[in-house]
């Protein structure tokens, strides 16, 4: 049963990494980051109940917290960005534009 | 454990098909809802993991708090909520192909090293008196008290950092 | 001091360097150097006489106990020392200069008989006429610099005298003919003293190539390998005498070195240059021109005696190339003499003539009546030079049918001076020239082989006729008649007169030197200069039974007395009562082309310069131009033409064409490649995303499953 989890989590994670990349609209791009970092949870929930451990789970609550405060701060950085530019498109935010 | 298996398909279905959503609907708001789902599924298997506490705070923070700020920001951002706004690039497929890599290199891996594995039959984690949440609180108030005070001073820079960057500029 | 004999040309020669690098800020300009050198080397040359006596004293009497030892009784000892046949040792000194593969050059010093006196007579007529200079050319634009020369050609001489091998007979003999050069073109700012002086080294350079091709000659022909083979004198001749070298090495040898001597000490044919040397100051021609550089080939021959006795059969023969050279030389210089009217011609070509008396002398195989004569002359030539130069600055001028005459009234000194030195040169009993001319003659009568060298002897009397002559004529020219120049001539200064009287005191009793076996004197006296310099030893011919010293013969004596009386008078019945066929070359065509033809020096100068220099110039040069212009130039022509056309190919099709397109094309190259990565750039987060997933995944699958 391990790897069926743990190759559930690694599906979520390239799922979430094509969000990233492939998706326009900023706020889609915050949501596939958290389905990459639910794809860690699980990965290590799933390791924590293999070795017997409360380890894993202690850990993915920190992942819980830190993804929670990751999502304040983006959020906050999208509507300054939509303040500015009067839209959440990634194409236009090309300043560092070499 | 037969039935352990079947819920965790189940789930496992629902989770990937509502993330494939998420990623490939053209409407941010259904892909948010589809978001709230893909949550949900994670909690049912963790519960399948016998990790209670790290569920019900799942759903508390995730789909709770995480998931409405999302929607707020979707509010604020004035994203048109319809079908004519294109939501992905022209050039997605760069992103298909780094994410296939991805998941074969890493399925390769995995399989390679845990496929013979498998989790213990009984997936009860010691516990301190028979309890998960106990058994939790004890670890993170002992072992672990110094990460636990770091990610609440982290909680309170995300705060403050947050209002400081979204209140209006003083004119 | 004999081992250090040495020293004694170098004094001179390190005052030819401090000379040169101080002279001009010593209070007499350099002068002062010159004499102390000069002088304090006649000093030591008088101290290495003394003791070479005492050498030869004790080799004779260490010769004559031997003789007594292996003949008894009172008769040995006698017979022994009268036949003077013991051996003195030369002392030699010698170190290694190089070597190379086997041969060995060394340089070292070579001290014997000649040497010794060689050394005597040149260093003190070389500090005579340093004091003499220092009244002559004082004033001189170049007076440093002329005691400067002087110095050097002393230091040369001397070094040539005291040679040990033939390499170092040549490098001494070029130094003093460079020295020549650069005194007799002392005043080179006038073309004809400066064409002089290039005359006097080029002939000598013609006789310098006899010299050469002799002394390898030698060389090669001593010794079957490289390390038998010697360039050292007394090796030579000792091999030469002992038939070690084959005759035709050295007759060819001697024939060589004969050029040499022909140019050295101005025998026919390569005469030419002497006279003209008498443009540069007087005593540079009294030192240079009669005393010492000229008596060079003469030293040279005498020190390779055994190679020209053997070589040119002198012993037994009745005439050699040495003896002919030497006897026409006498005869053609004494008659060249009669039509000069400069006062050192006369003197110049008198000197021809009495090398010509030397030559003649070694020819014939008297060799010390040979360097005897040369003893003598030195003196009296040195003298009557001095002496022209004292009547030059007196008169202002060398001519003596315009500006002498009647000198004597002014100049009593320079007058009684030049009598004893014309004297002693025509050789009036008992002055020098008579002891030293009469040996020669005796030794034409009685050396020699079948017919003796009567010939010879013939020559010579004729000789001392012409020169008693000639003699007469410049004497009553210069002192005697009416004054015909201008001015008030007055006798010259003590710097001047002193050295004359002390000349004209040797030539009165230098003779003495080696008067003859007469019972008028104890034995002790006689024969002192062949005692103490003629060398006595295996490298010497006197070993040879061929040999043989001349007699006194009172019968030449008298002979040759007479006739140069005779020449006297003849002189004085033409010139003081006028007697004669007065100018009889006005008369008569022949006496006019017989003037002529001694006017214009047998047209020697013509043939040297005209016909074989001009011969040669003419054809060999404008050969020489047209390969130059044509070939040589054409082919510097065509190079450059080649090298045009490539250097356009090469820059059109290759520097153009290949160069610049690869230049041209790594620069589009970094351009595109630039534009191409500066995409990467795009300010767009995802892209940076994708690549760092990518990149990512890349190295991940590398990481699985390669490693």
């Amino acid at each position: 049963m391990l790897n069926q989890f743990l190759l559930l989590g690694a599906a979520l994670f390239c799922i979430g990494v094509y969000g990233v990349l492939a998706r326009r609209n900023a706020v889609m791009v915050l949501m596939s980051i958290e389905l990459i970092l639910n794809a860690v949870n699980i990965n290590l929930i799933t390791f924590g109940a293999y070795h017997g451990d409360i380890v894993g789970a202690v850990f993915a609550l920190f992942v819980i917290a830190v993804a929670a405060a990751e999502v304040g701060v983006g959020l906050a950085i999208v509507l300054i960005i939509y303040r500015n530019r009067h839209s959440v498109d990634f194409d236009d935010v090309d300043a560092m534009r070499g | 454990m037969i039935a352990q298996n079947i819920f965790f398909y189940l789930l496992a279905a629902l989770i990937v098909g509502s993330a494939l959503a998420v990623v490939t609907t053209r409407n941010v708001v259904r892909s948010a809802l589809y978001l709230v789902v893909v949550f949900a599924g994670v909690v049912g298997q963790y519960l399948l993991l016998a990790a209670e506490f790290v569920a019900v705070t799942q759903i508390l923070v995730y789909i709770g708090a995480i998931m409405v700020l999302m929607l707020f920001g979707i509010m604020l951002t004035r994203a048109r909520i319809g079908r004519d706004v294109q939501l992905t690039h022209d050039h997605w497929w760069i992103g298909l192909v780094t994410a296939v890599a991805l998941v074969v290199v890493m399925g390769y891996a995995l399989i390679d090293k845990f496929g013979d594995d498998a989790l213990p039959r009984d997936t009860r984690i010691e516990t301190v008196a028979g309890s998960n949440s106990a058994t939790v609180s004890d670890a993170l108030f002992s072992q672990f008290l110094i990460p636990f005070e770091v990610v609440s001073v982290l909680l309170l820079a995300a705060l403050v950092g947050a209002i400081v960057l979204a209140r209006k500029d003083r004119a | 001091m004999l081992e250090y004999a040495w020293i004694i040309p170098l004094l001179p020669a390190a005052s030819f360097f401090l000379i040169l690098l101080f002279g001009k800020r010593l209070p007499f300009k350099g002068s002062e150097l010159g004499i102390a050198a000069v002088g304090a080397a006649f000093v030591l040359a008088v101290v290495v006489n003394t003791q070479w006596f005492d050498h030869v004293n004790e080799a004779e009497h260490a010769g004559s106990e031997e003789a007594a030892a292996s003949v008894e009784g009172s008769e040995g000892s006698e017979a022994a020392a009268e036949d003077e046949h013991f051996t003195v040792e030369p002392i030699t000194e010698e170190v290694t200069w190089f070597q190379n593969d086997g041969l060995d050059i060394e340089v070292g010093m070579l001290l014997d008989g000649p040497a010794v006196m060689m050394l005597f007579v040149v260093t003190l007529v070389s500090l005579l006429v340093h004091v003499y200079s220092t009244d002559y050319v004082a004033g001189d634009r170049r007076y440093t610099h002329f005691f400067a020369f002087l110095s050097l050609f002393t230091a040369s001489m001397l070094g040539l005298v005291m040679a040990k091998s033939t390499l170092q007979l040549i490098v001494c003999w070029e130094l003093v003919g460079v020295c020549s050069f650069v005194l007799i073109g002392h005043w080179w700012e006038e073309k004809a003293n400066s064409d002089a002086a290039l005359k006097a080294f080029i002939v000598n350079r013609v006789g310098d190539v006899g010299l050469l091709c002799g002394v390898v000659t030698l060389y090669f022909a001593s010794g079957a390998t490289a390390s038998e083979r010697t360039f050292d004198i007394l090796e030579i001749n000792t091999r030469a005498l002992a038939g070690d070298i084959s005759h035709t090495a050295l007759l060819v040898a001697a024939c060589a070195l004969v050029a040499a001597v022909m140019s050295k000490s101005g025998q026919f044919i390569l005469h030419v240059w002497l006279p003209d040397a008498m443009a540069g100051p007087t005593p540079v021609s009294a030192l240079i021109h009669a005393a010492t550089m000229v008596v060079a080939g003469i030293f040279m021959v005498g020190r390779l005696y055994g190679v020209f006795y053997q070589g040119l059969s002198i012993g037994i023969s009745t005439v050699n190339l040495l003896a002919v050279v030497g006897g026409v030389t006498v005869l053609g210089g004494a008659g060249l003499a009669f039509v000069q009217n400069d006062i050192k011609k006369v003197l110049a070509y008198s000197t021809v003539s009495q090398l010509g008396y030397m030559v003649m002398a070694l020819g014939i195989g008297a060799w010390t009546a040979a360097f005897f004569h040369l003893f003598t002359h030195a003196f009296f030539k040195a003298c009557l030079f001095l002496g022209s130069g004292s009547v030059s600055h007196a008169v202002h001028s060398f001519d003596m049918r315009k500006d002498m005459g009647g000198l004597r009234k002014w100049m009593p000194h320079t007058f009684w001076t030049f009598m004893i030195a014309t004297a002693a040169l025509i050789g009036i009993f008992p002055l020098a020239g008579f002891w030293s001319k009469d040996e020669i003659l005796a030794g034409a009568s009685q050396l020699g082989g079948n017919g003796n060298y009567v010939a010879f002897m013939v020559v010579g009397i004729t000789g001392a006729m012409m020169t008693a002559a000639y003699m007469t004529r410049c004497v009553y020219l210069t002192f005697f008649g009416e004054f015909r120049g201008h001015g008030h001539p007055h006798e010259s200064g003590p710097r001047i007169v002193v050295p004359l009287w002390i000349l004209a005191g040797l030539a009165v009793v230098a003779g003495l030197a080696n008067i003859p076996r007469l019972a008028l004197w104890p034995d002790s006296f006689e024969l002192r200069f062949e005692h103490f310099y003629e060398p006595k030893g295996a490298y010497f011919p006197s070993v040879l039974p061929s040999f043989a010293a001349p007699e006194f013969s009172p019968g030449i004596a008298l002979a040759s007395t007479l006739i140069g009386l005779f020449g006297i008078g003849l002189a004085y019945m033409w010139f003081w009562r006028g007697a004669g066929p007065q100018h009889v070359t006005e008369r008569s065509r022949v006496a006019h082309a017989g003037y002529t033809f001694l006017v214009n020096k047998y047209y020697f100068d013509h043939l040297y310069v005209d016909v074989i220099a001009g011969g040669v110039k003419g054809p060999v040069a404008r050969a020489s131009n047209w390969i130059n212009q044509n070939v040589i130039d054409g082919v510097v022509n065509g190079a450059g033409r080649l090298s045009l056309v490539a250097g356009r190919f090469v820059y059109d099709r290759i520097d153009q064409g290949v160069v610049d397109s690869v230049v041209d094309g790594s620069g589009f190259a970094a351009e595109g490649g630039g534009q191409l990565l500066r995409r990467l750039t795009s300010g767009k987060v995802q892209q940076y995303g994708a690549l760092l997933f990518g990149a990512t995944a890349i190295f991940a699958g590398v990481l699985i499953f390669v490693v």
